[in-house]
């Protein structure tokens, strides 16, 4: 078979010049989940001899609080790329798959911005 | 959706039973699949005893065996019966091989052949190759260069750089990888498989292709590069023992190191 009579779905035309970028965001982020996942197990067995008001200043100390909103953004962030995976994979209708990817955008940005308001609203007072 | 039940005319039914020449007694019994979509009928599993004191030792002599003496409707593509050309892949015992290189006695209990999983079948063991072809076709599987070659001679190059494509240069095109990946039945459509990412990982690392950076862009696609998740079923299919997980791997790192 000649390249000039391959299906126009294997042409180069149709490459869509992605996938690097989403390969590449998935190590990284669970790279990151590794250390952050280790400091928030961390966090857990600390905070459980703690009572309500010292375990609202521990999640309020400055570090705690970065380190809290970025164990956020990466799970969400790495949660996001693996459901796109499973999208891709397994869902094939030309209608529902964007459709699926769209939702699974909204769910992820809806839930990643209520839980770092969240975070950003426990202080002393709380 | 994915589709986990086959369709009701796909589902396959048990088929005749061919008996023994009399007197034989040292018998092995093949399941073979058979279908032929110009009939209306289901796929049909037919059982063939087969005197093994006639026989060659390997699943194809069954086969040819089989058609030869019991039934010559059975259709199968073979040609070298030395592993050399792919023709008999097929689906033995549940393991994508050559028919030509796996021993009938190292298949417990009976010998059960089908084809090739997830291609449409042409007939009985034959299956329809023609995407996979294309595939193959896509990745430009030839020398590509920008610059002139040197007066009087070929392009040389080391034996370091030859051993780099020794081994992704042994591909037969059997396909028994690409049908045994998930990713490839379930987005055979837009995936590349791994036979055609091993083949255009073996011009990536030709030391003599100048277009390797068109031939990464070709890749920098979601579906067809990146369905590949590792799962390594190709590298445990494959008859020749070359590692196309491997190189699908180094060419994902190719692509990391040229964006970073």
């Amino acid at each position: 078979m000649s390249a000039g009579s391959l299906p126009g779905r294997f042409l180069a035309a149709f490459v869509a010049k992605n996938g690097t970028g989403h390969f590449w965001g998935q190590r990284l982020s669970a790279i990151a989940l590794v250390f952050l996942g280790l400091w928030f197990a961390w966090c857990l067995t600390t905070m459980s001899a703690l009572g309500y008001a010292d375990a609202v200043e521990f999640i309020a100390a400055p570090t705690n609080r970065v380190l809290l909103l970025l164990l956020c953004g990466s799970l969400g962030y790495h949660s996001y790329l693996g459901v796109e995976v499973v999208i891709d994979d397994y869902v094939h209708g030309t209608r529902i798959r964007p459709v699926s990817h769209n939702l699974s955008r909204f769910a992820h940005a809806v839930i990643g911005v209520v839980a770092m308001y969240s975070i950003m609203q426990i202080g002393p007072g709380a | 959706m994915a589709e986990f039940r086959l369709p009701k005319n796909s589902r396959i039914v048990n088929g005749k039973h061919y008996a023994a020449a009399v007197g034989a007694s040292n018998v092995r019994q093949f399941a073979v699949y058979r279908y032929d979509p110009s009939a209306k009928d289901n796929p049909r599993v037919d059982t063939y005893t087969v005197d093994m004191d006639s026989c060659g030792p390997m699943v194809l002599d069954a086969l040819i065996k089989i058609k030869n003496e019991i039934d010559p409707t059975l259709t199968f593509r073979r040609s070298c019966r030395e592993g050399i050309c792919g023709s008999c892949a097929m689906n033995i015992d549940g393991s994508n091989t050559l028919a030509c290189t796996l021993a009938i006695d190292s298949v417990k209990g009976d010998v059960k052949i089908y084809p090739l999983p997830h291609l449409p079948v042409v007939k009985d063991l034959v299956p329809d190759l023609t995407d996979f072809y294309a595939q193959y076709a896509s990745i430009k599987p030839w020398l590509q260069t920008r610059t002139v070659p040197p007066a009087g001679q070929e392009r040389l190059q080391s034996k370091d750089d030859q051993e780099l494509i020794d081994d992704p240069a042994a591909c037969i095109l059997c396909a028994c990888c690409s049908t045994a990946c998930p990713s490839y039945w379930w987005n055979s459509d837009r995936f590349l498989g791994p036979a055609a990412l091993l083949a255009s990982y073996r011009w990536l690392v030709d030391s003599r292709d100048e277009a390797a950076d068109e031939r990464l862009d070709d890749l920098e696609d979601s579906f067809r590069l990146y369905r590949c998740h590792t799962i390594m079923n190709c590298t445990q299919a494959c008859p020749k023992g070359l590692n196309p997980a491997k190189a699908i791997a180094a060419t994902k790192k190719m692509l990391v190191e040229r964006k970073l």
